[in-house]
């Protein structure tokens, strides 16, 4: 019979042993996968990948040339409509949202940012597919603007609220009306803040899919404008990854390194930003 | 008109422009309701509340029934929070009280980059590199150890349930583990120190003190957890095998609401079979709007703790 206190003990370094495991595990699959897209990523990456069109199956090389172009193009413009219309609602909230329009606002956002991307998808779909009969560059860019848009109101808002309430009155003592104050004072002390959630926001819509699928569809031809279906890294990726061809394989790993090397580089990028600027 | 008077109204128009940004979100996301709404009429005008109970799905004949892709949506996200929430609770207690603390922040970065990874890349390992070690070791060996049980029968072919939910681990794990570790950290070290002080060891103060503490924020972090598996898309398409038959075996192939919307709605031809999906649609939105919702909830309650 064990005594009471070597029980406890025992008890105590099985659970210190499990979670010291499960942290483990959590390393252990991130270097995993990161090694996997690495290892047959890093094949299908040349000169070719960047410059040329995709080749029919079958064919030696080709390359992914159109769909990166796509990628950023879509990518920016999503920004260019998320960025003003989020900030200035993360505004909203920031300095005037106690009140029921703030709070509702601010769960809503909530919801949104982990909201399925691909109903955001079938939603862009019904409203500018549909009715104008022709998949577009436009339609992914604004489903890209959807999932964006919560993520940059609610960084906005919370960078806002960090400016010491002094930097507020200095300005207002000063006699600056409420906006000269905000567009002179508070968003350039929060905009590094801000401009890291920004591109935290825009890596994480340059992976997704799902919303692009029935939106921007994809092309294997060279962009012929943002009304027309426009090719994009991750649907080829997609598209590319369930085909029967080897060789459409190595180029879906090709075209995953990027996506996630780009995103990573991003994440880490920022974060580093920030840990020099707290310091 | 003098100053001040300018003032002012440059004031209100500026509280109003920011209002209606603010106000447009709301109305992006009543809209997504309503619209989705309206275009399933077609299919809830024909099935009515038997969609959700039918697990017919047939674009030949139209007749949908939606049992199917919900039974498999909630399958792969129960498999997923029955192994991402000890690992994720293991790893946020490891983050908040063991690891040393030089390795605190890189560790926890490193555990949240695992959430920036793009869903489709998640998806693209577990079809090419997952799939095959679960059907030629895994599957094999649960079967040969628990073949009695119904969940693992069948054959094993790698791509199903299990392995869907085995991915979707991987990605809800950061995501439940640093709101987790984030609420370790709100508990007050006096209370820490005052259950030390009586000889608790780490783990007695864990369970007895820093688990009830924020017991409302882990259950905010694991329902977060949820509502990300419920919707994920990409992910879940490549792995969980495209089937329509309902299986007591999570070795079974299947086909969750986001992956029948990924693989079918640009194939989709005739009213009803769109209107079908887009039922689909809302139903999951309904679905994990309810989750994420409750997950917001008992996230500021715990956060209300702390002020």
């Amino acid at each position: 019979m064990m005594s009471k206190s070597v029980r406890r003990r025992l008890a105590n370094s099985v659970a210190l042993t499990l979670s010291t495991l499960a942290a483990g595990v959590g390393l252990f699959m991130l270097t995993w996968i990161l090694g996997d897209v690495a290892r047959k990523g890093i094949m299908a990456i040349n000169w070719q990948f960047f410059t040329e069109l995709p080749a029919p199956p079958g064919m030696e090389g080709g390359g992914l040339a159109n769909a990166i172009v796509g990628t950023l193009l879509m990518t920016l413009v999503a920004a260019l409509i998320a960025v003003p219309f989020g900030m200035l609602a993360g505004t909203y909230l920031a300095e005037f949202g106690r009140n029921p329009l703030g709070r509702t606002v601010r769960f809503l956002s909530d919801i949104l940012v982990s909201a399925p991307s691909i109903v955001v998808g079938v939603f862009v779909y019904l409203v500018l597919v549909k009715p104008l009969q022709h998949f577009s560059g436009w339609a992914g860019a604004c489903s890209l603007a959807i999932i964006m848009l919560p993520v940059v109101s609610r960084t906005t808002e919370e960078m806002l609220k960090l400016v010491p309430p002094e930097m507020r009155e200095a300005a207002l003592a000063l006699g600056a009306p409420y906006w000269r104050m905000m567009a002179g004072v508070i968003y350039r002390a929060a905009g590094a803040g801000i401009f890291t959630g920004i591109m935290l926001a825009v890596a994480r819509v340059a992976g997704e899919t799902a919303p692009l699928l029935f939106t921007a569809l994809n092309s294997p031809y060279w962009m012929q404008g943002m009304n027309e279906p426009m090719a994009n890294l991750t649907v080829v990726l997609f598209n590319y990854a369930m085909s029967p061809y080897d060789d459409w394989h190595t180029l879906a790993w090709g075209a995953a390194f990027l996506i996630t090397m780009a995103v990573l580089a991003v994440n880490i990028l920022t974060r580093l930003m920030l840990a020099s600027k707290r310091r | 008109m003098n100053q001040t008077n300018r003032k002012v109204w440059g004031d209100l128009l500026f509280r109003g422009l920011t209002a209606l940004f603010a106000a447009g979100i709301a109305v992006i996301f009543f809209a997504m309701i309503v619209v989705l709404w309206q275009q399933s009429q077609p299919s809830i005008h024909k099935f009515g509340f038997s969609f959700l109970t039918n697990a017919d799905w047939n674009p030949v004949l139209e007749k949908f029934g939606a049992l199917i892709p919900i039974v498999g949506t909630l399958t792969s996200t129960a498999l997923a929070l029955l192994f991402a929430i000890p690992l994720s609770l293991g790893i946020a207690l490891f983050l908040a009280e063991l690891a040393p603390a030089w390795l605190r922040a890189p560790f926890g970065t490193a555990i949240e980059l695992l959430a920036a990874i793009p869903s489709i890349v998640y998806g693209m390992w577990g079809l090419f590199v997952l799939s095959p070690l679960m059907a030629d070791h895994v599957q094999p060996w649960l079967k040969a150890h628990f073949g009695f049980l119904p969940f693992f029968d069948g054959p094993c072919m790698g791509i199903g349930m299990l392995t869907a939910g085995l991915v979707l681990t991987l990605m809800i794990i950061p995501f439940i583990a640093s709101v987790t570790r984030d609420i370790f950290l709100m508990v007050p070290q006096s209370l820490k120190e005052a259950a030390y002080g009586m000889g608790g060891t780490t783990w007695e103060v864990v369970r007895d003190i820093m688990i009830p503490y924020g017991k409302k924020g882990i259950a905010g972090a694991v329902f977060l957890g949820m509502g990300r598996a419920l919707g994920e898309t990409m992910a879940v398409t490549f792995v969980i095998g495209n089937a329509y038959h309902l299986s007591w075996s999570i070795f079974a192939p299947g086909n969750s609401i986001a992956s029948t919307l990924a693989n079918e709605f640009t194939e989709a031809d005739g009213v009803v079979y769109l209107s079908s999906l887009i039922e689909l649609g809302l139903v999951l939105f309904l679905i994990t709007f309810t989750v994420l919702g409750l997950a917001q909830l008992w996230l500021r309650r715990s956060q209300g703790v702390k002020k």
